[in-house]
């Protein structure tokens, strides 16, 4: 659990709410009901509190996936 | 589907353009044909929307400036449904019942819509707040944000803001108190560095301001961002001048923005600028049009408020009439690198004047 990645995909399943074994891989913005707007910025908080980051509000808009995510993430100097 | 694609290449082209820096005529060049093109887009994919325009508008004929580009009246998305999408790919309803009718409009949203309200919205508060996200004090309770599916016009703008917030903090209790445990945290945490304070004005004068007042907090190194219109405060004598000098005087608050926006178009709201007028966005304008005759008015002459928008085409919205008088103060030359056109909001007009043959000609082509 300690890898970058799988610590994100825990962050995703927290925020939008999803079983422990739920697959996020694949995720996009709105494509699920659990992914809506409130849920996103639940979804930046918590992956600010789990990296110790702060995103920038370009960040927070282009985030529409779990790809762009892990991309992100990186940018701030995360290994994932 | 290759016209969809231009279009929207088109409408990110503008939202990209620089923000308020272009010369009126030099904005409107751009806005046009991607105006004119929205009009074709809504009328090959809303009949309702065709049929209204074959009546009101000029059908198929090209807008060759701003005022020639169709408008529909806002009172419409009250009664009509009015989309430019299949019904599977609306993702969000906003609602809003305005103030004079319990009718609520509803917009239909699909996600690049969505996407480019979001872009819209942050282009305009990155101008003023940087490009840093700051912590954020909601001036309004936690609950506006309960309904998840259907959010009122007052969830949408606090949720729409908190893009640009950090860590946000709810202020008022769920019974509009002052949550003085929350702010004192706030502050004592927050309250040394640039922060984001947002409300709706009415609550921040009569729910915020009222108790600040007396609990002597420094705000200084806030920024206020507050919209929803001056109606009740109107009736309790209050304009803008006098609302931004008691923040300022009571809590040392200095950068006061208020914005003018409706939920038919999210996203591109018109922010006020240093000298207090308030300024439509690269992707946006305004046109100021006689009570009566609904014909243009000249700068300065008071007026009922047009809105222009490059950013909806789930629904055709990109030109809508209101129901608020305003004036146009000036057209190019404003404080800060400002241009265009820059307005003034001079309150609601009488509900009876709108409803004039234009009304009963939507009404009949929309049965």
């Amino acid at each position: 659990m300690s890898q970058p990645r799988d610590r994100l995909r825990a962050a995703f399943r927290t925020a939008l709410g999803l079983a422990g074994d739920a697959a996020v891989d694949d995720l996009a913005y709105r494509a699920v009901p659990q992914w809506d707007s409130v849920a996103h910025m639940q979804l930046v908080a918590t992956i600010e509190a789990e990296f110790d980051i702060m995103l920038d509000t370009d960040d927070v808009i282009a985030m529409s996936s779990f790809a762009v995510a892990c991309t992100i993430v990186g940018k701030h100097g995360v290994a994932i | 589907m290759s016209d969809d694609l231009d279009l929207a290449a088109r409408i990110d082209a503008v939202i990209e353009a620089p923000l308020y820096a272009q010369p009126q005529a030099d904005k409107a060049a751009r806005l046009i044909p991607v105006l004119d093109a929205l009009t074709r887009h809504h009328r090959a994919a809303c009949p309702a929307y065709k049929r209204l325009t074959d009546v009101l508008g000029p059908g198929d004929r090209r807008a060759d400036a701003l005022a020639a580009v169709p408008w529909l009246p806002v009172g419409l998305w009250k009664s009509h449904r009015l989309v430019s999408v299949p019904d599977d790919q609306v993702t969000t309803t906003l609602t809003s019942s305005g103030t004079t009718g319990q009718v609520p409009s509803r917009i239909y949203l699909d996600r690049d819509t969505a996407r480019r309200q979001a872009r819209g919205l942050a282009r305009i508060m990155t101008h003023v707040l940087g490009p840093k996200r700051i912590p954020m004090l909601v001036i309004d309770h936690a609950a506006v944000l309960s309904d998840r599916t259907s959010f009122s016009a007052r969830g949408a703008g606090v949720l729409g803001m908190m893009t640009f917030g950090a860590q946000p903090k709810f202020a008022l209790d769920a019974e509009l108190r002052l949550d003085r445990a929350v702010v004192d945290e706030f502050l004592a945490r927050h309250g040394g560095a640039p922060f984001l304070l947002f409300g709706f004005t009415y609550m921040v004068w009569a729910y915020f301001y009222e108790q600040v007042k007396a609990a002597g907090l420094d705000l200084r190194h806030g920024t206020l961002i507050h919209s929803g219109g001056w109606k009740k405060l109107v009736e309790r004598q209050v304009d803008n001048a006098t609302f931004k000098a008691g923040l300022a005087a009571a809590t040392g608050l200095a950068h006061v923005h208020n914005f003018y926006g409706m939920v038919e178009q999210v996203g591109s709201v018109f922010l006020e600028g240093d000298d207090g007028l308030l300024y439509p966005p690269a992707f946006a304008d305004v046109i100021i049009r006689d009570p009566l005759t609904l014909a243009p008015v000249p700068t300065g002459t008071p007026g009922v408020i047009q809105c222009l928008s490059a950013l909806p085409t789930s629904y055709p919205g990109h030109s809508i009439l209101t129901e608020d008088l305003g004036v146009i103060e000036r057209v190019d030359g404003g404080p800060g690198d400002r241009h265009g056109n820059a307005l003034r909001i001079l309150g609601r007009l009488p509900r009876a004047e709108l409803r004039g043959c234009s009304d009963t000609h939507a009404a009949e082509v929309m049965r």
